[in-house]
């Protein structure tokens, strides 16, 4: 009897990594665009191994220099956000170049070209991202929110996040308020 | 340390990203004119996509439901299709254990306030007006999708991802 094969390779692929590393004993994240993220250094020759494993199945691990410092980029940057110590607004570009002893312009670039989206967007991005989370909280005033995050003042919180979202924060809390109520409801 | 992870191709000696580093994109508008104008505008944007489209929200709900299907990274949705608008399928969406996840954003003519706040409240991410011009469609669809690309590659939470533009 024939039957025709239908088959799903991202899963397949993810089913093998897994049971591999867990064979393995390696501690890892994949992400979502086939990054594989391992929680320790390896040396050259444990990913020999590693590769020696999967290639049976065609999957190789490969270090990617120009991605790995696009990451190193995004930790500081996300690190900076979510603390809660002096930022570095207007110095973000110097404490890049120092951090990672390259030319900004060199940075900015590889950030563009590999993210599609410059760094001073990922920052606001980001910046943004925790005003959402603070907002959902609801443990502090927009005033505080501001000064947490170094915004010179509200209105300029409030311009950034409409610019950003589209939406106003209070637009934005009340929607995410009659989403639980909504959800609730259902 | 970051790897990726890659598939190697022995015929053409190339190795493709495991997920292929692409945004599947899935469209339902009954419309031939608009689908075509959507696939047009995002044509253009520089983040990498693969888009498949379905006529109305019958189509669209039979897709999703199938067994074999992968799911799209990021749904648009025209509000006014035939046999299931796009806010009945995107309640059935998130009542569905395995869609309720997935990005959605709901495009439509209006751009009255109390229609954006709702379509929020009931779920969507994204609310696009229509705009006049293909321009203006090119650069919201810009907006939209390399948005979208950073919440899939930063591991953002995407129960905040709300945009309205």
């Amino acid at each position: 009897m024939r039957y025709h094969i239908n088959y799903n390779i991202t899963l397949a692929c993810k089913a093998i990594v897994k049971e591999k590393f867990t064979q393995m004993g390696i501690d890892y994240n994949l992400y979502e665009d086939g990054e594989l993220e391992l929680k320790k250094m390896i040396s050259q020759d444990e990913l020999l191994h590693i590769n020696k494993q999967l290639a049976q199945y065609g999957i190789e691990l490969i270090y990617d220099q120009k991605i790995s410092l696009v990451n190193k980029i995004k930790d500081i940057i996300i690190n900076n956000v979510n603390s809660d110590e002096q930022g570095f607004n207007t110095k973000l570009s110097i404490y890049l170049t120092e951090k990672l002893h390259h030319t900004y312009a060199y940075l900015a670039n590889l950030f563009t070209e590999v993210t599609y989206t410059t760094i001073e967007n990922f920052f606001i991005l980001q910046k943004i991202q925790r005003v959402k989370q603070l907002l959902i909280e609801n443990n502090l005033t927009l005033t505080q929110i501001a000064n947490l995050l170094e915004y010179s003042s509200v209105a300029h919180l409030s311009n950034q996040f409409k610019k950003t979202t589209g939406l106003t924060p209070t637009a934005f809390q009340r929607i995410i308020k009659k989403r639980k109520e909504y959800l609730n409801s259902q | 340390m970051i790897f990726l992870c890659v598939l190697l191709n022995r015929k053409s000696k190339h190795s493709t990203n495991m997920n292929q580093n692409y945004l599947h994109i899935l469209l339902a508008d009954d419309d031939e004119d608009d689908r075509l104008l959507f696939a047009d505008a995002i044509s253009e944007v520089k983040v990498k996509t693969k888009l498949h489209m379905v006529n109305d929200g019958e189509q669209l709900m039979s897709y999703l439901e199938k067994e074999s299907t992968t799911l799209p990274d990021f749904l648009f949705l025209d509000i006014n299709m035939p046999k299931k608008n796009g806010i009945e399928c995107l309640q059935a969406i998130r009542n569905n254990e395995k869609l309720k996840h997935l990005s959605v954003a709901i495009y439509s003519t209006s751009n009255a306030e109390k229609d954006i706040e709702d379509t929020f409240v009931k779920g969507a991410n994204v609310y696009i007006c229509k705009p006049n011009n293909f321009d203006d469609l090119k650069r919201i669809m810009k907006n939209v999708i390399t948005t979208k690309w950073q919440f899939h590659t930063t591991g953002l939470n995407k129960e905040t991802f709300l945009l309205n533009v």
